[in-house]
């Protein structure tokens, strides 16, 4: 820290203004921003959506979208001149050498038709002259700096056959292959898994500490600014709410906004020692009664040896020529009133498991819902059993049909399954709205016209709508703010006391699983590795893939910043493989009070 | 991340109106979109009233219709929009061609968009096997050359209107499917599709209320943007003999007669060329308007 005090400042942001045009006439969206970067140093601009602190990254960047946002004012000093002011021309020798920018999404930021080697290589002769064998070392250079295994091979690939942290590798690859001095990293590692995250984050800041890379970092989520960051800024609707060296912000936070967003984070670990969930804010007591009774309940959802498997079609045939072993022989149960999570990284088959229990997916094994077995049964057979079963999806905005209005949306499940019509409906809707703490005067509008935690709530309203005994819900929080998520998390709590809900809750954030289920089960390759109480598997995590996930993940607290990560090197297996493949089952073994630990090759 | 999000608590602007009216309502408010309504109108009722509103028959060969060396009159103030090597009104002719040509443009087009978008919908709603079928029997019909299938089609039929739009509505149909059949395809995996799956919905529900409402504006699009080319191919047909019979005017048959005369009397191209070009257009801007206000999502959207 002192050390920081004394480096220079490179990047000096004066009272930064952002306006974009609405029909209304100008909107400022950022709004007297200052603060000074040094070098060596990491700021983390930390806010919720809409917060303004994307388009701060864009105004230094001078890559705002005008002319439907421009800079309205104040003045972003880099070295003597005011990048404001510049002229395109000036701005384009100047971006890429001196001040590079990572964006969110290593998919999309990389352009697909073009290879590694090719793309890195544009990067650099942007502002260098540098050809044949001498880009070339140029660029495996720039490679090898990211740690990413065989450099030479990636030259010739392309985006597609590299995995989404590989991807993350190559952007920051050419972000720092000409050694700018600021580099702005906007949300870099929210599109992937945490092990990966990890992984991204410690690269970051091994490389900033080698070359004194001053870093502007734009996160959401306050471990990854725990994590990395020296000073915080805190934004929210465009305005700075606190700044602050990273200890004060977490310790003692001076102003509410801050205090709530902090509080609103879930935290790994919280929880250590209690046996049940954490309950909505009011109760914080864990309820007694719904821990696994000694009095057989019978489980509202029984899973055996569940498989699925998807064709890959090639050749001129289109005969099956691979196959996605996307979940394998996995058993579970679940209990009324009790919840579920199932957790793992992306590809790791929780939600295919989800879908498969939907009956949305062909599968191989005995599922039973509610004493129902659902293998064989055609879409009309089915449609009974959705009565006990529903599911509320990741993205509340792609699963509402957007040409309905809201109120139709949660009337039409009570319409297929013949339960209501008439102003029964409507009343029955109207009852479902002010339930999941929606006004019931918006029932005439359309889900663009909400915020993404209504939405999820509409969806909420919509599951519910059924009087189901068991929901599904896929990543059902993970695209809300977390001030946002912990609301629906406690409307989702409170209508499980209320109702006995049960839920299976798919998720891949440690943090939000450890807050609101009973037992865990964690994924890995289409197998659960480890299963057993919240208790168990968080306070006592046996298994390998468990602990990796759990050290991963970033805590909102920077007493316990991790000096160094845990090294994990490596990306997760592919699930494609051959016909001929024979998949090996993991074994599970109770290793003590139903705590089921797959056996690892020593 | 981005802007559009609101508070949570915050309340969204802009409430729903009520359906009835709002479309024509609407409609009226956009000035492009009237003055393609207001064509349309025109040109509806010129083809309804062409009796009472022309100062000639269409095939009555005029005696002062011609100068003395037998060339066609330029538009003057007798005839209008002057006359052609027949020595006809081309104001009358032209008054009588809108019926034709209205038929051929909307209702040979709306047959073909509609089989079309049928073929298309249930192709990629169902896929499998009936899908397959549908969408190769479709590529055949795309490799076939349009016109000899025309020709083939109104050589079997003796010629006359009705055919010609027949004949139209066979050819032209198949774009229409595979664009629809496309968007039916990925429509089809969107997650709200799946939700409503999920929720147990019937084959029908999720067709006709989840799938077909989004289709409408591709839907619109295709039957405005067909009539011009319908328009044109009732032309070409009519030029090859085997679609609308002279002398009963057409706006297509009209331009083919007298193509080879464009250098010394353009009228006789101009003036129908124009016409096609502004049904279309009027045509266009409704179908445009119409998109917009059928989409609920462009409602108080900024």
């Amino acid at each position: 820290m002192s050390a920081i005090k004394a480096a220079e400042t490179v990047l000096s942001v004066r009272d930064l203004k952002v306006q974009v045009a609405t029909p209304a006439g100008a909107r400022a969206v950022v709004e007297g921003l200052s603060f000074d970067l040094h070098a060596g140093e990491t700021i983390c601009i930390a806010g919720e959506s809409g917060s303004g602190k994307s388009m701060t990254a864009l105004s230094v960047m001078r890559l705002l979208p005008e002319p439907m946002a421009r800079i309205g004012g104040g003045e972003i000093l880099f070295g003597e001149r005011d990048l404001a002011s510049l002229t395109e021309g000036e701005m384009r020798r100047l971006r890429g050498n001196d001040i590079a920018m990572i964006f969110q999404e290593p998919m999309t930021s990389l352009n697909p038709v073009l290879t590694i080697g090719r793309q890195l290589g544009e990067a650099l002769q942007a502002h260098r002259t540098l050809t044949g064998s001498a880009l070339k070392k140029a660029v495996v250079a720039a490679l090898e700096q990211v740690r990413i295994s065989e450099p030479e091979r990636r030259l010739k690939q392309y985006p597609h056959e590299l995995s989404g942290g590989m991807r993350q590798r190559v952007m920051i690859a050419m972000a720092l292959a000409l050694n700018p001095r600021v580099l702005i990293a906007d949300e870099p590692t929210t599109a992937l898994d945490v092990t990966v995250q990890a992984q991204i984050l410690e690269l970051i800041r091994d490389l900033q500490r080698e070359r004194g890379t001053a870093v502007i970092l734009i996160t959401h989520d306050m471990g990854v600014v725990a994590e990395m960051a020296d000073r915080v800024i805190v934004m929210n609707h465009g305005k700075v709410v606190e700044q602050g060296p990273v200890g004060q912000i977490f310790t003692a936070p001076k102003q509410p906004y801050t205090r709530e967003l902090l509080a609103a984070v879930p935290k790994l670990g919280a929880l250590k020692g209690s046996e049940g969930p954490m309950r909505a804010s009011a109760a914080p007591a864990p309820v007694a009664d719904i821990k696994p009774t000694p009095v057989p309940v019978r489980p509202v959802v029984e899973v055996n040896n569940l498989t699925v498997r998807f064709d890959i079609h090639g050749g001129l045939l289109q005969r099956v020529v691979r196959r996605v072993h996307a979940v394998e022989k996995i058993s579970f149960s679940l209990k009324p009133g009790e919840t579920l999570a199932l957790v793992g990284e992306s590809g790791c088959g929780k939600s295919t498991t989800g879908r498969a229990l939907m009956g949305l997916l062909p599968f191989t094994g005995d599922v039973l819902v509610a004493g129902t077995p659902l293998g064989g049964l055609s879409r009309a057979q089915l449609r009974p059993v959705r009565r006990d079963i529903q599911m509320i999806f990741q993205d509340p905005y792609a699963s509402l049909d957007p040409r309905m209005t809201v109120g139709d949306l949660v009337g039409e499940p009570l319409t297929i399954h013949g339960l209501a019509s008439g102003s029964e409906l409507e009343d029955r809707v109207a009852w479902l709205f002010s339930r999941v703490g929606l006004d019931r005067d918006h029932m005439h509008r359309h889900p663009h016209e909400f915020s993404g935690g209504q939405r999820q709530r509409i969806c909420i309203a919509r599951a519910l709508s059924l009087s189901p005994r068991v929901i599904v819900a896929d990543e059902s929080v993970s695209a809300l703010d977390v001030s946002v998520q912990a609301r629906v998390l406690d409307l989702l709590q409170e209508l499980q006391d209320e109702m006995g809900l049960s839920y299976l809750f798919i998720s891949h954030d440690m943090a939000v699983v450890e807050q609101i289920s009973h037992r865990v089960a964690v994924m890995y390759l289409g197998q659960i590795v480890e299963t057993g109480t919240r208790a168990q598997v968080f306070d006592d995590p046996r298994h390998s893939y468990t602990r990796r996930l759990i050290e991963a993940v970033p805590i909102a607290d920077p007493a316990r910043k991790r000096e160094s990560f845990v090294r994990m090197e490596g990306e997760i297996p592919s699930p494609v493989h051959g016909l001929d493949y024979q998949p090996v089952y993991a074994e599970l073994e109770d290793i003590g009070a139903r705590h089921l630990v797959a056996r690892e090759a020593a | 991340m981005t802007l559009a999000a609101a508070p949570e608590s915050g309340a969204a602007p802009v409430a729903a109106a009520p359906r009835a009216g709002r479309v024509l309502r609407e409609l009226m408010r956009r000035k492009l979109a009237m003055f393609g309504f207001a064509i349309i109108v025109l040109v509806v009722l010129a083809a309804i009233f062409a009796p009472f509103i022309v100062p000639h028959e269409p095939t009555e060969q005029l005696f002062d219709g011609l100068t003395l060396e037998g060339a066609p009159l330029p538009p003057n103030a007798q005839f209008w929009f002057g006359t052609d090597l027949l020595g006809r009104d081309l104001f009358s002719r032209l008054v009588y061609g809108a019926r034709t040509s209205l038929i051929i443009g909307v209702v040979a087009n709306g047959i073909a968009v509609v089989i079309g978008a049928l073929v298309g919908i249930t192709a990629g709603f169902f896929q499998g096997i009936v899908g397959s079928v549908l969408m190769r029997f479709t590529d055949l019909m795309m490799a076939f050359p349009a016109l000899l299938l025309a020709i083939v089609l109104a050589a079997l039929f003796h010629p006359s209107l009705w055919i010609v739009a027949l004949v139209i509505a066979m050819v032209n149909w198949v774009q229409v499917a595979r664009v629809i059949y496309t968007e039916t395809r990925s429509l089809a995996e969107r997650e709200f599709v799946e939700a409503e799956w999920a929720l147990g919905a019937g084959k029908a529900r999720i067709l006709f209320r989840h799938v077909l409402p989004h289709l409408v504006s591709t839907i619109v699009v295709w039957a405005t943007l067909g009539i011009a080319t319908t328009v044109l191919l009732e032309a070409t047909l009519s030029f090859l003999g085997i679609g609308v019979q002279p002398p009963t005017p057409s706006w297509g048959n009209i331009i083919y007669e007298n193509q080879t005369y464009f250098t010394s009397a353009p009228w006789l191209v101009f003036i129908p060329g124009v016409a096609i070009i502004l049904l279309a257009l009027a045509f266009n801007l409704v179908g445009d308007a119409l998109r917009d206000i059928l989409d609920p999502t462009q409602k108080g959207r900024h």
